[in-house]
């Protein structure tokens, strides 16, 4: 599947994406593009704003004894699980190394059975970003806006492509 | 709290020890007996095909099943997927946190 994100704003970002086997390929990579892959890793990190973390490690439950009994024992186990899945998207794009101009048409291959780490990651990373920038429903439905305007507009770029991203894998996994 | 008691070995001598402190029960056997219920609340970043996959996975509904349950979060602001006992309901809630979905139990009052 080639895909080519071409609102009417600007040049089109181009990538194919398909399924090789036990895995699953971006190839012909635009270096945007590849930059934002890149990114998906440190999109995750939610400190500096308590709101992204919050929503990373929501409550349970309105009473307070079983907030506290999570925050011991649950949280913690929460917090190396999403650890390990960023990690292992990490691992993956180390393929994507390289300065600019080494990244134009590019192939990134992500094993299958690192589905689950990149669903969760992407879940994440969009998690962050919309948090931090509080979009509002009306604007994560916003599709066609450009993502040169202003580091707010790139994010709500970024929420686009990783859903994308997330919609193919789930679309893969589940065939 | 801890509490000292004397106690008498033998006549003339007595030696101190600590009183065994019951440690305060945190859920009482009628309080696990209230049934729980885990309910997933909307969310207008996670996508709708995501919710659905991690609800046949969390709770092994079929598609159909999982589908109507995300609708009713999407178009009702939540829904219930399970009810029963604390300690299963504990363990969906972290599942569905571990989705990063919005999910909470709540007692069936």
């Amino acid at each position: 599947m080639v895909i080519s994100c071409s609102p009417p704003w600007r040049k089109s970002f181009d990538m194919e994406i398909c399924r090789e086997g036990d895995a699953l390929q971006i190839s012909d990579l635009d270096p945007f593009l590849a930059e934002l892959l890149r990114q998906i890793p440190q999109s995750t990190n939610p400190d500096g704003a308590p709101a992204a973390k919050a929503r990373l490690f929501s409550q349970p439950s309105a009473e307070k004894e079983i907030c506290a009994e999570w925050k011991s024992y649950v949280e913690p186990e929460l917090r190396r699980l999403f650890r390990s899945a960023t990690e292992t998207v990490a691992a993956d794009l180390a393929q994507l190394n390289g300065n600019e101009k080494s990244l134009r048409n590019r192939t990134l291959r992500i094993p299958l059975e690192h589905a689950d780490a990149w669903l969760n990651t992407l879940n994440q990373a969009r998690l962050v970003i919309a948090t931090k920038y509080e979009f509002s429903d009306e604007e994560l439905n916003d599709h066609d806006r450009s993502p040169l305007g202003s580091r707010r507009d790139l994010g709500l770029f970024q929420i686009s492509f990783y859903g994308f991203l997330q919609e193919f894998i789930l679309r893969e996994i589940s065939a | 709290m801890s509490a000292v008691i004397a106690v008498r070995l033998e006549k003339g001598s007595t030696s101190t020890v600590e009183a065994p402190v019951r440690e305060q029960e945190t859920r009482s056997e009628d309080e696990l007996d209230i049934p729980w219920q885990v309910v997933v609340h909307n969310d207008p970043v996670n996508l709708m095909s995501y919710v659905t996959m991690v609800f046949q996975r969390v709770f092994g509904y079929p598609r159909e099943k999982a589908e109507r349950h995300m609708l009713e979060v999407h178009q009702k602001g939540r829904s219930i997927l399970w009810s029963g006992v604390r300690e299963r309901a504990e363990f969906y809630v972290q599942q569905l946190h571990g989705h990063l979905l919005l999910a909470t139990l709540e007692k069936i009052v």
